[in-house]
């Protein structure tokens, strides 16, 4: 197989709890501005948790026709917005391109939970069980399938490439990204739209977290709830929304004279095969990942700068991923800069892996490092370089993307500034 | 314009998230107001559930124009 073809990254979109552009996501990332808030979609007073990082003042009219904005799950919503905004960004026309080598690929980690939700209460309160079977909605099954999104992506934009969606609980995106990088290589497609999307802050998605205590409790300080690697951390913030970028064939970028984000260089991956919802405390997983990325990438760890941890703020994930990292680079994981940005955003579920690659790509165009915020107390088992609180005016070249997910899940990305 | 005829028209503008001007007697729910075939059943289903009548699907098959739709629900409602 050749792997002559280069990818890409030419264009950026976010729909965040920090905003619902690159530009507000990017900065709020950089000044530390939290998203992370008391639950407003409905009375978390029943359950353990009381906060999350919900999307706030989404319009999705602006994005497609009021009969969608009516009918489609928040899920796909938000994957539309994020697609047509990385779409806008990337500058391609789409009457110009081939549309057969222009794909989607979109994941995310639940679906449509808000449908299914509303639908089967609608069900069980219809006393009568033939009206109930005949008032089921035919747009239960399209709303809820987790491949929607993909699906009407494509539709919304006429790409009709490659088409698929991974489903890889937190790790989605990361997934999603690193397939379409190598079908960008193996010349199926020039153009791959790529990403994940979330939307399951409903009474079942957070209850169901909240039952498998890995929510943070800080419920009267939820500025602070999410506090990767700090010592004081209990748990992960629920988050919501979408991230997708554009990646291209490089040649295929510069005859239209793209603008370049930078270069997807490798990716990596792995399973646990452990545990369910834990991770495998030795880390074996994440190194294998990561070492599997930077030889696809063909780097030596020294040659990164800086690492976009997975660090969910949970006791576990933290100190295992330090663990990893250490374990991958030796003496070098103290000198190279290590952050999460879920401080910030609280956890995309499905869309974090993208929002996180996009961090990096925007660190290594900007020269700056978002921090991890509310660092305060060092815990011995995090002893790394988190960026603590401030962002750092830095050039790093090469950046690395972590996702651990549920079910052991473990992927790397691994992008580097394009210089030619 | 009847109350049933308002009703109906403001229940498919809302479904097919088109403006009520656009919502005239002789417009095909497919061909100038964009629903396709799912949307035609939720529309269907929405004013059953409007008029608290039952329509067959035989019934919901042949109505293709607001026009009709107004038609077929005012003459259930005298009927019963």
């Amino acid at each position: 197989m050749s792997n002559n073809r280069r990818v890409v990254l030419t264009g950026v979109g976010t729909i965040t709890p920090v905003g619902n552009n690159v530009k507000d996501f990017w900065e709020a990332l950089l000044n530390g501005k939290t998203g992370v808030a008391h639950l407003t979609a409905f009375d978390p007073s029943p359950f353990n948790s009381h906060i999350a990082a919900e999307v706030k003042n989404f319009d999705a009219t602006r994005y497609m026709s009021l009969k969608q904005e009516r009918r489609l799950d928040p899920f796909v919503k938000f994957a539309i917005a994020a697609a047509k905004i990385a779409v806008e960004d990337s500058g391609f026309d789409l009457d110009e391109i081939n549309r057969d080598k222009a794909g989607v690929y979109i994941g995310s980690g639940i679906g449509g939970l808000h449908t299914i939700e509303t639908e089967h209460a609608k069900y069980l309160n219809t006393p009568d069980e033939n009206k109930a079977a005949s008032k089921m909605s035919p747009f239960l099954i399209p709303m809820l399938i987790v491949n929607m999104a993909s699906g009407l992506v494509s539709i919304e934009l006429g790409l009709k490439g490659p088409n698929s969606a991974a489903v890889t609980a937190c790790a989605t995106a990361s997934h999603s990204i690193g397939d379409a990088f190598k079908i960008i290589q193996r010349d199926e497609a020039d153009i791959m739209v790529a990403g994940g999307t979330e939307a399951a802050i409903t009474k079942m998605g957070f209850g169901g977290f909240c039952a498998l205590k890995a929510l943070s409790r800080r419920n009267d300080e939820p500025e602070k709830a999410s506090r990767p690697f700090d010592r004081e951390r209990d748990g992960f913030i629920m988050g919501e929304g979408a991230a997708v970028v554009v990646l291209e064939e490089l040649e295929h970028a510069r005859k239209r004279g793209a603008h370049i984000y930078c270069e997807l260089l490798g990716y990596g991956m792995s399973g646990d095969a452990y545990h369910m919802t834990a991770p495998d405390p030795t880390g074996s997983g994440a190194v294998r990942c990561m070492k599997s990325c930077l030889e696809d990438a063909g780097l030596n760890p020294e040659e990164v700068d800086y690492i976009n941890a997975h660090g969910t703020s949970t006791p576990l994930n933290d100190k295992m991923e330090t663990g990893a990292i250490k374990s991958v680079f030796k003496e070098y994981a103290y000198k190279l800069a290590v952050s999460s940005t879920k401080g910030v955003t609280g956890h995309m579920l499905g869309a974090t892996g993208a929002a996180e690659i996009i961090a990096c790509a925007k660190a290594i165009e900007d020269k700056v490092i978002p921090p991890t915020i509310n660092y305060e107390y060092p815990d011995p088992e995090c002893d790394l370089d988190y960026v603590p609180n401030q962002a750092r005016e830095e050039e790093i070249n090469v950046a690395l993307s972590n996702s651990l997910g549920f079910g052991g899940h473990n992927v790397s990305l691994v992008v580097r500034r394009f210089t030619g | 314009m009847s109350e049933v005829a308002e009703k109906v028209k403001s229940i498919v503008a809302e479904q097919l998230g088109v403006k009520m001007e656009e919502v005239k007697e002789d417009a095909k729910f497919i061909d100038d107001l964009g629903a396709d075939s799912l949307d035609t059943v939720e529309l269907v289903m929405a004013l059953e559930e409007e008029f608290g009548a039952e329509i067959p699907d035989e019934d919901a098959e042949k109505l293709t124009t607001v026009g009709e739709a107004i038609k077929y629900v005012t003459e259930k409602a005298a009927k019963e």
